[in-house]
């Protein structure tokens, strides 16, 4: 097999422009996604995800236009997340360069949604993003759940168990974040990736946590996951995505190097 | 040069449109690259790209909204031989069936259905996301000039289903996923991949440039 593994940088957005900063040394503005994605698509990124963190319905007109200008210059895969509650808003992303769709709040709420969602579009075009985190207490069998809101809202639901409904329901990959891990350069969280990812037939990526590059390795080779995401690693120039491929190579994972 | 890259809604046509403006550019090319809507326009162009994304029967339903599209796409195409390039879901069409779903009409432009990807390995996951390499079957302009081949240049696929070649010698690359699996196909003027080559950075805007220049 000779598909490769992807290195996913993820870029949070807001109003159309990049927050939580991109600290290339080239870049004239670190806020401007598409100078972002230039260096990224540059350094031989497999995939780019933008994640809308945009408070207001208002803002989200400026988000469809930063894919736009991004699909102008960028010739390679875009995902986008954030706000997505309507079958139009999935077309207008669509239409705007995005290639995949990714659906979080509105799949936990309204799975159905899901359904609607790959029915029109197929489902290699809908990702649903679950955020979870461990609810099970020390010694007990390993249980995680779903939350909302960016971790600060709990529903009760089975992470496992909500990822195997929405792939049913026809989800093509699961963005699955873990929220115990994310923020803490500690790593994935192995267990959690493991579980889903042998739990569903699509691919998984893995979010949450990247501190090192031996992360990244563990989350294919020991989570089982099908691609990596990580955003704070190569914002601030930690590590380069060149570096990461190298790394990933030499663990023995099929990577796609960019010379 | 005309280029018209037809608009039915499909997601990918605004990728598709700055991929053949940057290929032409590269390239001293010159050509207007139109969406288009409007079947008479379709049947005045020089070359035709019929993009896709979304389920099978959803981009047939598109098309078949637009009164008389699918036939100036067969008079252009067929009867005109108007070198055409199909994309992902457009070169899909090309086909005699859809089974994604239901079962739905292609163009019957070239002989087979288009299924689900069957694996051997049932730990392969389906959909195929990601880069992959091409293994070329047969020779052909658009692939000129394009390292293949396992160390060669990638493409970037996003697929459940695929193109099942009834005659073996259409089917001009395949990629390795758990199998062979089409990953492009041929046939006198026209041509379709199964990857996206206006996300494919180098190989895709080298093969688009191949297609503008081609003289099928």
């Amino acid at each position: 097999m000779t598909l490769k593994v992807r290195i996913i940088p993820c870029l949070d957005v807001a109003d159309g422009r990049v927050v939580k900063g991109v600290n290339f040394v080239d870049l004239v503005d670190a806020g401007d996604p598409v100078e972002a994605a230039i260096a990224y698509d540059a350094a031989g990124a497999d995939e780019l995800t933008f994640l809308d963190i945009t408070a207001s319905h208002e803002e989200r007109a400026s988000t469809f236009d930063m894919i736009a200008r991004t699909a102008e210059h960028c010739f390679m895969p875009l995902t986008v997340g954030g706000g997505v509650r309507e079958i139009s808003d999935i077309r207008k992303l669509l239409l705007a360069g995005a290639d995949k769709v990714s659906v979080n709040t509105t799949a936990v709420f309204n799975p159905d949604f899901v359904a609607e969602a790959s029915d029109k579009f197929g489902a290699q075009c809908i990702v649903v993003a679950i955020d979870a985190k461990k609810v099970s207490g020390e010694g007990e069998e390993a249980r995680w759940e779903i939350f909302t809101h960016g971790g600060r809202k709990e529903t009760g639901i089975d992470a496992v168990e909500f990822a195997e409904k929405v792939t049913s329901l026809g989800a093509g990959e699961i963005l699955l974040t873990s929220m115990d891990r994310d923020g803490t350069k500690a790593g994935y969280n192995i267990p959690l990736t493991r579980a889903i990812s042998d739990a569903v037939k699509v691919p998984v990526i893995a979010s949450g946590g990247v501190g090192t590059l031996d992360h990244l390795v563990e989350g294919i080779l020991e989570g089982h996951a099908s691609a990596v995401l990580a955003a704070s690693i190569f914002h601030f120039g930690t590590y380069t995505v060149g570096e990461a491929k190298a790394h990933m190579q030499a663990a023995g994972i099929p990577v796609r190097m960019v010379t | 040069m005309l280029v018209s890259i037809i608009d039915y809604g499909s997601g990918n046509l605004r990728s598709a449109q700055k991929a053949f403006e940057r290929a032409a550019s590269d390239n001293e090319i010159t050509t207007e690259i139109v969406l288009q809507r409007d079947p008479e326009e379709v049947l005045k162009s020089d070359r035709i790209v019929l993009p896709g994304v979304g389920a099978f029967a959803d981009c047939r339903a598109g098309l078949d909204a637009i009164p008389g599209m699918i036939d100036a796409l067969e008079e252009a195409v067929i009867k005109q031989a108007k070198p055409y390039l199909g994309i992902c879901v457009g070169m899909q069409l090309m086909a005699d069936r859809g089974l994604e779903k239901t079962v739905t009409d292609g163009f019957g432009w070239i002989a087979g259905d288009v299924n689900k990807i069957k694996l051997s390995d049932p730990t392969i996951k389906i959909p195929q996301i990601g880069w992959n390499t091409l293994d070329i079957i047969g020779n052909h302009p658009l692939l000129a000039d394009i390292e293949t081949g396992e160390n060669g240049l990638h493409a970037y696929f996003v697929h459940s289903y695929h193109l099942e070649c009834k005659n073996a010698e259409e089917c001009i690359a395949t990629t390795d996923y758990g199998g062979p699996i089409t990953a492009m196909v041929a046939k006198d003027n026209m041509a379709g991949t199964q990857f996206h080559p206006e996300k494919s950075q180098k190989l895709g805007l080298s093969l688009i440039a191949n297609f503008l220049k081609w003289k099928p």
